[in-house]
């Protein structure tokens, strides 16, 4: 069992100006989850009458992307290739201090304490993210057109991004090209969405840029703390169809 | 009964759907455009219903408590989706994956509605593949499959074990596609707080914005809730930790009936509980099953030893292993269905042979998978094939490409390395077969009002097979509800749009204020989590993997206690015009502490045992399930009559023309 010292980072709401604020906790189980510990936390507090500390999750085990905590200055925490649900307390040290903060960009508003507004994600995704194809039932068979294997395991790698944010709150600009290259190559690796290539690749790039995210600088931090070990390979296939789709015109 | 009128179409089984679909109302597009359609929750099924429908034309309104409808729990399944494209030449068939899904679930669901779901199941794969679903593929570039419980053939189509994720982000990309262009105005971080009725038609809803406590109205022309499973009232399930009935319970307060809420699949393979703050169970996919061996020690010596660490499992001798499964079930062996796995486990660690210091836990154990897998590459590639350490590698890569994220969820949650020694599994609650009562056009016992998806009950009887849910979520979502519901409204294109300033939308909002307030002057003395885990306790312990009489009557009488003393104690902090977890949870849990007795109640009237509802006093004398067919081959719908206790039953009666009601035997 383990005591900790929690400095976290507290917002009434968008508009209001925030504070770090710190909270001790004892008896942590190195067995417990980084989100069960701020649940015991939670406990602790609504019986003292302290209101508690708002966070974002739902499916507790590292596939929906809501969960959303900058911990000791690394999205989702020391570990690596987990969301901070899939953090384990054992990565912690007895007697140590956390500071623990919230997706930070300009894009993302704090909606309280520690949850975030990602909607840009999603508007980003309305631009072009997409096959621009209806349910009929009458689609073609699934094996008329046989994909390589290499592409669509290119495009399986790329498509599993959760749109949690981290690859934003890591970058030193809050770039989002990590997040937006992933769905443009999944479609580019694939037949059915080359068609319209050219114009998602722009519509995409141009809401990213409207919602007022920075801009690359090849550091690559954002691989570096992606759960799902999104490549930079990604970004490069970006530019790569954003220069073809502007030359193109 | 005239609420209970299934309305499945005449003529032979195998043409009810293409008949139905030819001789239903239609709705022109230019009408379509005057028509509004509110969709609750953005799951499979939500978000394949609110992107055909407005693709189709109607105005859709979206809802979903997530903060984005992409998170809906959907997303964390796993293994795969049935379709019954026969690609693998296998004898697969419409008819085929029809038998197996009603067979799997016991004979307890509607033999049309599952014909209809085996008969779209190939156009949902084409779908997806058309939208860009990266489905697993061969060096051929042909679609890959597996196999799964309660099976013969290979039919599940799979993306690695992300197959959830990836069918959830087509549907969302195709919600995408008509958000950007207005037919789909989507509404995230709101929960549906009721259903409002106009004239005994569902017209609206009455809405929260969980980020400014801001109740709204919606009016729409229907309502369908896609709104999921109710397996949280258990507490610790697969479910995430906000999926809740809370949509499907106030249906069922405004007159829609709740069937079967006693069937919830207890899942064989989940990871098994490792302490008191433990807040959700995660489950590890049956896919696992086609290459993993369940087994428990045969000496409760060795148990002994194990549990005190004096002993590891890779050392103990194949013959003092029971492979307890491959013993009782040699047919299907570790394969069969999810029901009959759950039991024999929970058989075993009860006879005292659970692996782990809880004593709930069995071993699941990819040795024999690697060595085999390792010693084909090593033929295959012209190497030893008697290198073990060689042939372990290979072996072991092969099991990485197949299950690869899978294994690393496990080593980051138990902090042990599977490829090296056997994972420890155990049964948790993943799905809610039971559900609201809909007809064969998705319809509730309310006009105008939906439910598709696990939401409803029709699909899986008492047991659903794995890779179903999916399949069942699109079915309903793509390719049933959106025909189905233009029957419906082909009677409402001169209506015009539905005011919110009426009366019963005043009432509903008001009852939806009256409550909020309850919860925040209450100012008791326990969280809302404090009930929360007391209902799951009892649930589990009472309405979990088998069931008695007695233990049923007690569930009743203290989940009922337990609800009063929730309303009189229950502290909820903070105020309504802000971002409150708390007060969103505390409405949640009063509803699952209503549907968690009537759960009981539903178990206690049923004293067959049949699927995922095993009760003690029908049985055979080996412990197998006994179901009784002459007197429950019927669906439960219960009608709302206030308190759960008093809730009336209607019988809709099951007829099986195409199918042989048989014993389900997997031995």
């Amino acid at each position: 069992m383990m005591n900790l010292t929690l400095k976290i980072w507290r917002q009434a709401n968008t508009t209001s100006k925030g504070e770090m604020v710190t909270y001790p906790i004892e008896n942590v189980s190195p067995d417990m989850s980084f989100l069960e510990m701020m649940d015991v936390l939670n406990e602790q507090l609504i019986n003292k009458g302290i209101d508690p500390v708002a966070f974002d999750h739902d499916c507790r085990e590292g596939i929906c992307g809501m969960c959303s905590m900058y911990i000791n200055g690394e999205a989702h925490g020391p570990d690596r290739l987990v969301t901070t649900c899939q953090l384990h307390m054992r990565k912690f040290k007895d007697g140590e201090t956390i500071t623990i903060e919230p997706f930070r960009a300009n894009a993302f508003p704090v909606v309280k304490d520690l949850a975030v507004d990602r909607s840009a994600f999603d508007r980003i995704q309305h631009a072009g993210g997409f096959v621009s194809v209806n349910t009929s039932g009458n689609t073609q068979d699934a094996n008329n057109i046989p994909i390589d294997k290499h592409d669509a395991d290119k495009a399986f790698d790329a498509a599993t991004c959760i749109g949690c944010g981290a690859c934003v709150a890591s970058c030193k600009n809050a770039s989002a090209m990590l997040f937006v290259s992933a769905k443009v190559s999944q479609y580019a690796l694939l037949p059915q969405g080359k068609i319209e290539a050219t114009d998602r690749v722009l519509n995409m790039v141009k809401q990213m840029d409207d919602e007022g995210f920075g801009n690359c600088t090849n550091t690559g931090a954002c691989e570096v703390e992606c759960p799902k070990g999104i490549s930079l390979e990604n970004i490069a296939r970006m530019n790569r169809e954003y220069l073809f789709a502007t030359a193109k015109g | 009964m005239a609420s209970l009128d299934s309305k499945i179409p005449k003529g032979p089984l195998s043409d009810k759907w293409t008949n139905h679909k030819s001789h239903i109302n239609l709705v022109s597009p230019a009408n379509k455009r005057l028509i509004d359609i509110i969709v609750v929750g953005t799951g499979l099924a939500g978000a394949s219903a609110s992107a055909t429908l407005a693709e189709l034309g109607y105005n859709v309104k979206a809802f979903c408590f997530q903060d984005s409808p992409r998170r809906a729990h959907s997303i964390a399944a796993q293994g795969g989706i049935n379709a019954a494209k026969n690609y693998q030449g296998d004898g697969d068939s419409t008819y085929r994956l029809f038998y197996d899904t009603v067979k799997g679930g016991d004979y307890r669901s509607r033999e049309s509605n599952v014909h209809r779901l085996a008969e779209v199941s190939t156009n949902i794969i084409d779908q997806c593949v058309a939208q860009g679903v990266p489905f697993a593929r061969d060096y051929g570039g042909l679609l890959d499959n597996r196999s799964f419980g309660g099976v013969l053939v290979s039919r599940t189509f799979y993306a690695k074990g992300q197959t959830g994720q990836q069918l959830l982000l087509g549907a969302y990309s195709a919600m995408n596609r008509q958000i950007g262009r207005g037919k789909i105005k989507m509404y995230n971080r709101h929960e549906m707080m009721d259903l409002v009725l106009v004239d005994g038609k569902a017209r609206g809803i009455i809405a929260r914005n969980l980020v400014t406590g801001q109740v709204e109205r919606h009016g729409a022309h229907a309502v369908v809730v896609a709104s999921g499973g109710y397996g949280n009232v258990f507490f610790l399930s697969t479910n995430a930790m906000g999926s809740n009935v809370s949509a499907g319970w106030k249906i069922h307060q405004k007159g829609a009936h709740f069937a079967n809420p006693c069937f919830t699949q207890i899942h064989p393979t989940c990871i098994p509980v490792s302490g008191d703050h433990q807040s959700k169970l995660t489950l590890m996919s049956e896919s696992l099953r086609n290459d993993g061996r369940i087994w428990v020690p045969k000496n409760l010596d060795d148990v002994q030893a194990i549990r005190e660490g004096k002993l590891r499992p890779t050392q103990l001798k194949e013959e003092d292993r029971d492979y307890y499964l491959e013993r009782r079930y040699p047919a299907f062996g570790n394969l069969v269905p999810r029901d009959v796995a759950s039991r024999a486990a929970k058989e075993r660690c009860d006879a005292g042979y659970g692996v782990n210091a809880t004593g709930e836990a069995v071993y699941l154990d990819f040795t024999a998978a690697i060595s085999r897998y390792g010693k084909e590459q090593a033929h295959v590639k012209g190497l030893n094939e008697d290198d073990a350490v060689l042939v372990k590698k290979l072996g072991q890569d092969v099991v990485r490409s197949k299950y690869g994220n899978l294994f690393q969820m496990y080593e980051k949650i138990v902090d042990q390395n599977p490829y090296e020694t056997p994972m420890m599994i155990y049964p948790a609650v993943h799905y809610t077969m039971g559900g609201v009562w809909v007809d064969y056009n998705l319809m509730t016992s309310i006009p105008g009002c939906y439910a598709i998806g696990e939401a409803n009950f029709s699909d899986h009887g008492a047991n659903r097979l794995g890779a179903s849910a999916l399949m069942q979520g699109l079915a309903d979502g793509y390719f049933v509800l959106p025909y189905t519901i233009g029957d419906y409204l082909a009677d409402d294109i001169r209506t015009g749009s539905i005011a919110t300033d009426s009366p019963e939308f005043d009432a509903a909002e008001k009852a939806v204020l009256d409550k909020i307030s309850l919860f925040l002057n209450n100012k008791g003395e326990h969280s809302v989590d404090y009930y929360h885990k007391k209902l799951g306790k009892i649930m589990w312990d009472k309405c979990g993997m088998s069931r008695n009489a007695e233990g049923l009557k007690e569930a009743m009488a203290d989940i009922k206690a337990l609800r009063e003393d929730f309303y009189k104690n229950v502290n909820v902090p903070g105020t309504d015009t802000e971002f409150n977890e708390q007060l969103a949870k505390a409405g949640r849990v009063a509803d699952f502490l209503e549907l968690g007795e009537l759960f009981a109640k539903d178990a206690l009237e049923r004293t067959e045992s049949c699927g995922g509802h095993f009760r003690e006093e029908s049985q055979t004398p080996e412990g197998e399930a006994m179901r009784d067919d002459e007197n429950f081959t019927f669906v439960s719908a219960w009608e709302y009559k206030g308190e759960p206790a008093d809730a009336v039953l209607h019988k809709e009666e099951l007829n099986y023309e195409e199918i042989e009601v048989k014993t389900r035997s997997y031995k």
